[in-house]
């Protein structure tokens, strides 16, 4: 199990054992356990109060703002990774370091806008 | 590439089945993504058409663009539009109302998308074989040809990012107004 794709056998493997597990546990449990349910049982539980009307669930809209902010800082350490391989190599040098400077500071002219309009605050 | 030692297709490899059958997972899980009645649902089976799709690149020995795929569609495009879909109308359970008037229309354009890109791969490559190489994948190829050959869409990607980001902000926010 050595090599490119025997290393990613072994990740498979483990995969399929933690699906196995997974499966076997609630299929187990399924069997095992006796069910008897009940109009009662079946209802919502909300700290033993009886639910009232129907569930809605509405966010807020920061919250895709953060999850943008997270989408974005994202994509940017996706290129630190290749760059951080081969900077230091010959016939890279300085102007890469300087080309992946120039890629951060516009993506932290975004974070510094995103800062100047408290978006990062939570009021 | 090389052209002279093809093997025969009629004994696939075990990656070629591999391959395969992820791809057959990818395209069903993307069916169930424009049929499901369950818009939550059509975000999860998006998860498992993206993970087959990493899988299909690991086959491919293409390493970084797979976990790149994982971290950033499963892990945060998928996260983006679960958010998007929560902030519009959650709906939980069946939604009747999902067939647009246009699927006859969009069925067609994704035949058409299909055709041609089938098309354009096959007249492209025909019976060019390339073996597989775990180097041709790695972060570090990937590094040097970035950073060697394609620097100016690297940084133009950086302006994308930027005008995206102050995008997001300025919709979501009400009080930051254009001038009138």
């Amino acid at each position: 199990m050595d090599g490119y794709f025997g290393s990613y056998a072994v990740v498979a493997v483990l995969i399929v054992i933690g699906v196995v597990i997974y499966v076997g546990a609630l299929t187990i449990n399924r069997l095992l356990s006796p069910i008897r349910p009940s109009a009662e049982k079946l209802l919502t539980y909300e700290c033993g109060v009886d639910p009232v009307g129907e569930g809605w669930a509405q966010t807020q809209v920061r919250y895709y703002v953060f999850t943008y902010l997270y989408v974005v800082f994202a994509v940017d350490a996706v290129f630190l990774f290749p760059w951080a391989t081969v900077f230091a190599d010959p016939g890279f040098g300085l102007t890469t370091l300087v080309e992946m400077f120039v890629f951060l500071g516009f993506i932290a002219l975004g974070i510094l806008y995103a800062w100047r309009k408290g978006v990062l605050s939570w009021t | 590439m090389n052209l002279d030692a093809v093997p025969s297709y009629l004994t696939p490899t075990g990656q070629e089945i591999v391959f395969l059958l992820l791809g057959a997972v990818a395209v069903g899980s993307a069916l169930l993504v424009v049929t499901t009645r369950q818009l939550v649902h059509a975000a999860l089976w998006l998860v498992v058409t993206f993970g087959a799709l990493a899988g299909c690149y690991l086959v491919l020995t293409a390493e970084f663009v797979a976990w790149v795929q994982v971290l950033i569609y499963v892990g945060a495009v998928v996260v983006l539009l679960l958010f998007g879909i929560m902030l519009t109308r959650a709906p939980i359970g069946r939604s009747p109302d999902l067939d647009s008037g246009n699927r006859v229309l969009a069925a067609v354009v994704a035949l058409a998308t299909a055709v041609l890109l089938v098309t354009v791969v096959i007249d492209g490559f025909r019976t060019a074989y390339a073996p597989l190489t775990e180097v041709d994948g790695a972060a570090k190829t990937i590094g040097s040809s970035i950073f060697r050959t394609w620097v100016l869409p690297f940084e133009a990607l950086s302006v994308l990012l930027l005008a995206a980001l102050i995008g997001a902000i300025v919709l979501s926010r009400t009080d930051i107004r254009g001038r009138d």
